[in-house]
């Protein structure tokens, strides 16, 4: 009898925050559909290495298994992508599995992306509304800019974008494409708009939009095809025009 | 003057509902939740919310929405909630429009609605077919707004344990579980508000994300919360089955006029586009001419169940039918539907602007949760409040789609204020509680982690849990028969005695995710048994709920609330009549008008 065709994974373990990371295989049983979390499921199952090692089922983030939560992006043979739509045949083997590396590792494959809802604080990503009691209708808008603002409303805050972001790193905390896409967002909003100029000011400081060199490759990695690039041009174009008028304006 | 403090457990919609009004009113929050609220499963709504707002010149009103939804659920639900729900509906849109909601447009800028499941009216708001991710990041703002004025505390990564309970049974706070320290801590409160979501890991597959696994709902239960209605689960009539999850395609692809059909030739392999019109079985719309793909949920899935399982039509010889949208433009399909088409594609390699999808039922949503009171979300323990998919009222036998979105914001909604009130009229709140029954709880879920991770078993969780999914989509979703319910009912006991014997394999204190998944497999092992025995008890076919040997609606015995209570570690049905105080209730039939 031919032995059961097999998937042949790697991941990244690392105990902890402080620990050594280390490389684990496991060989697991091929079946049609297969995906990254169905491995990381069939490990938990029977936690074995290749070589027969007894180990600990991988700790990771996963939520929805239909790239809307955000919560399984991880760098699967070396690209940042959502581990739950990373179908096993279309991936080369041995399949590399690893934590994104711009955020804080808590165990194995999951991070800590509360840098990423800070920024959102910082930015004040949101509309401002009185109150929940009834005070009517919203502002009329127009198809056009639904359909444009919806996209950008897609975003799941994965950290893709801010994974293969050159000027993300130790030394610089850039806020990312992601933000300054949502700061886009808001500043569209007919309410929103109102308090464009405090979204604007959040990133004019350290780590602000300044930072972007223009590398293009948050776009690129976007699992919800956002044009951040745009957004970041546009974002651009609104901040210069607050800084260079918004005193005249005042 | 006290200062009463509210904690709030679970940030889907309901959970973020209840905490912007809590937060609104001035009371500290504390917001747990397993995931970053950002990431809850209300993100996987997709079709749409409802509200009356008869935007079409069709003379919809919220009464007929309010009817179609009594109706929709086969007169199980407590009326005058539901009918007060109808008419705050429109209200919550505008909320919702005021909060930024990129919802689609018509042409003069207001909002626009589609038909949904249930109704011949356009009732639908939609923003693509990614609303519950429009409108759950857009109370995510909000509350991080409140979050940012420190109103609002969060404790994401936490998961809740157990309430704590002092001797006169009334609720002074939560026991919970740091999910990366491990830490069991108990945190006090006047009130708590149960927003926990669904039910779906207890089916191992289903249209669910990872953590409604109903955890909270039986651990509560095992406190002396009583649930409701457990039998009433509903299965989506399409999903795309897949091994890690069956992922759903929204009922919106049929609102927006959607082809339900299998091949009249059993086993015809030709591809699909090249079967002509006359060959192709267009079952709902020749069974149901009134509602034609647009009926109810559980009327859909038993008639792919019909086609596949008795008439052996399935899709080349499997459990498929075809969900066909070829016929409908590109750009319309883009505009109104990207969002699911976008899962078919990427999911399965496929263009279903171009080929028609192929779908199958999927456990999808609980009608039944925690039982709460016909006014403002209290549940029967003083202190503590449900609201959203984890509590039993609004939807009956079945709900309507686009329905569970605003009974989610309605509860919610009116959660925060109740709990407000009941913790300011309290006479004594937390801080004067004992302390030693804040230690006794601590203690106690403390002990049964050390058990767990002590234990030197040969049982896996992830196995036990599979084998419990598979006994409960097999006999307890969409066709019941007794003696399969009472097999059913055995297996699980003879799983959670085989869990009693799990090795967790991994004995670690830091991020020890088999440790949290396994004591939620605990309570999913009793839950499920509250879903079966109550399917067992009722002898009738109501909504989702269907028996062969009895295929009739029974009002005359069960026009009643099942209601299950935790008695000396045994599950006791209790029963209690359904509130029809404005709707009689009449023969449910979709193949005709009403």
């Amino acid at each position: 009898m031919a032995d059961k065709k097999k998937v042949i994974v790697r991941v990244k373990r690392q105990a902890g925050p402080k620990q050594e990371a280390r490389w684990e295989e496991f060989a697991l049983d091929w079946r049609p559909s297969m995906n990254v979390i169905i491995a990381l499921r069939d490990i938990a199952e029977n936690p074995l290495t290749r070589d027969g090692q007894k180990t600990t089922p991988v700790s990771y983030d996963s939520n929805c298994l239909e790239e809307i939560c955000g919560s399984c992006a991880m760098v699967i043979n070396g690209k940042a992508r959502m581990a739950c739509s990373a179908l096993i045949d279309d991936l080369e083997q041995p399949i590399r599995i690893e934590p994104l590396s711009k955020f804080p590792v808590v165990r194995d494959l999951a991070v800590d992306r509360q840098f990423m809802f800070e920024s959102l604080k910082r930015v004040h990503a949101w509309v401002p509304i009185d109150g929940t009691y009834d005070l009517g209708e919203g502002p009329r808008v127009s198809p056009e800019t639904q359909e444009k603002g919806y996209p950008l409303s897609n975003c799941i805050t994965c950290g893709s974008c801010l994974e293969v972001c050159p000027q993300v790193n130790e030394k610089n905390p850039f806020i990312g494409a992601a933000i300054i896409s949502q700061v886009r967002l808001f500043n569209m909003h007919p309410t929103g708009a109102m308090h464009a100029r405090e979204r604007l000011e959040a990133l004019m400081g350290p780590g602000g939009i300044a930072d972007c060199a223009n590398a293009q490759n948050c776009v690129q990695a976007c699992p919800k095809g956002i044009p951040l690039t745009e957004s970041i041009a546009e974002v651009n174009r609104q901040v210069w025009k607050q800084a260079l008028f918004g005193w005249l304006l005042g | 003057m006290r200062q009463p403090k509210i904690i709030i457990v679970g940030g889907g919609l309901a959970g973020l509902m209840a905490t912007i009004r809590v937060a609104e009113a001035g009371v500290p929050v504390d917001l747990f939740s397993i995931v970053p609220v950002k990431r809850s499963h209300s993100v996987c709504a997709q079709g749409g919310i409802n509200a009356a707002k008869n935007t079409k010149g069709e003379g919809d009103s919220t009464w007929k929405h309010f009817d179609d939804s009594i109706y929709g659920g086969d007169f199980l639900a407590n009326q005058t909630l539901v009918k007060r729900m109808c008419e705050a509906a429109p209200g919550i849109i505008d909320l919702l429009d005021r909060m930024g909601v990129m919802f689609n447009r018509t042409p003069e800028g207001l909002l626009d609605y589609r038909r949904f499941g249930g109704t011949l009216y356009n009732r639908t708001a939609f923003a693509g077919a990614t609303t519950g991710q429009q409108l759950l990041y857009a109370l995510d703002e909000q509350v991080r707004r409140h979050e940012a004025d420190g109103k609002v505390r969060k404790y994401e990564g936490w998961t809740f344990l157990s309430a704590v309970l002092d001797d006169a049974g009334v609720c002074r706070g939560i026991c919970g579980m740091d999910l990366k320290s491990m830490e069991v801590k108990v945190f006090p409160a006047d009130a708590v508000i149960f927003c926990t979501g669904g039910v779906g890991a207890v089916f191992g597959r289903s249209t669910n994300s990872v953590v409604c696994t109903g955890s909270a709902q039986a651990a509560l239960f095992q406190q002396g919360v009583d649930y409701a209605n457990g039998e009433f689960i509903q299965v989506h009539p399409t999903a795309i089955p897949g091994e890690d999850k069956l992922r759903l395609m929204s009922e919106s692809a049929r609102g927006e006029g959607g082809r339900v059909w299998v091949p009249r030739k059993p086993g015809d392999t030709r591809p699909a586009k090249s079967i002509p019109d006359a060959e192709r079985f267009y079952f709902l719309e020749e069974w149901y001419p009134k509602y034609g793909n647009l009926v109810p949920r559980d009327i859909a899935t038993r008639a792919i169940h019909r086609v596949v399982f008795q008439e052996k039509l399935g899709l080349a010889g499997q459990q498929a039918v075809y969900l066909d949208l070829t016929h409908i433009p590109r750009e319309t399909l883009d505009r109104k539907l990207e969002g699911i088409l976008e899962i078919y594609e990427k999911f399965l390699g496929v263009d279903p602007r171009e080929e028609p999808m192929k779908v199958f039922p999927a456990m999808h949503y609980t009608m039944g949760g925690i039982w709460v009171n016909n006014e403002d979300q209290a549940t029967n323990v003083p202190g503590i409040y449900a609201a959203g998919e984890c509590d039993y009222q609004y939807h009956g036998a079945n709900r309507l789609g686009a329905n569970s979105l605003v009974s989610c914001i309605f509860g919610g909604g009116i959660a925060g204020p109740a709990a407000v009130k009941y913790a300011k009229n309290l006479e004594k709140g937390s801080e004067s509680a004992d302390p030693a029954i804040f230690e006794r709880e601590r203690k106690r879920q403390a002990a049964m982690n050390d058990a767990l991770i002590k234990q030197d078993g040969s049982e896996n969780p992830v196995t036990i849990w599979k084998e419990m999914g598979d006994v409960m989509s097999e006999h307890v979703t969409v066709t019941r028969y007794n003696k399969n319910l009472e097999l059913a009912d055995g297996k699980l006991q003879a799983l959670a005695a085989r869990f009693k014997k799990i090795n967790l394999s991994d004995r670690t204190q830091w991020s020890n995710q088999t440790l949290n998944f396994t004591r939620e497999l605990g309570n999913m092992l009793v839950l499920a048994r509250v879903m079966t025995l109550g399917a067992l008890a009722r002898n009738e076919s109501r909504g989702a709920h269907y028996k062969p040997d009895y295929p009739d609606r029974d009002d005359a015995n069960f026009l009643k609330t099942t209601r299950a209570k935790w008695v000396n570690g045994e599950i006791k049905l209790t029963y209690e009549a359904v509130d029809t105080s404005h709707i009689p209730p009449r023969p449910r039939r979709y193949d005709v008008a009403q």
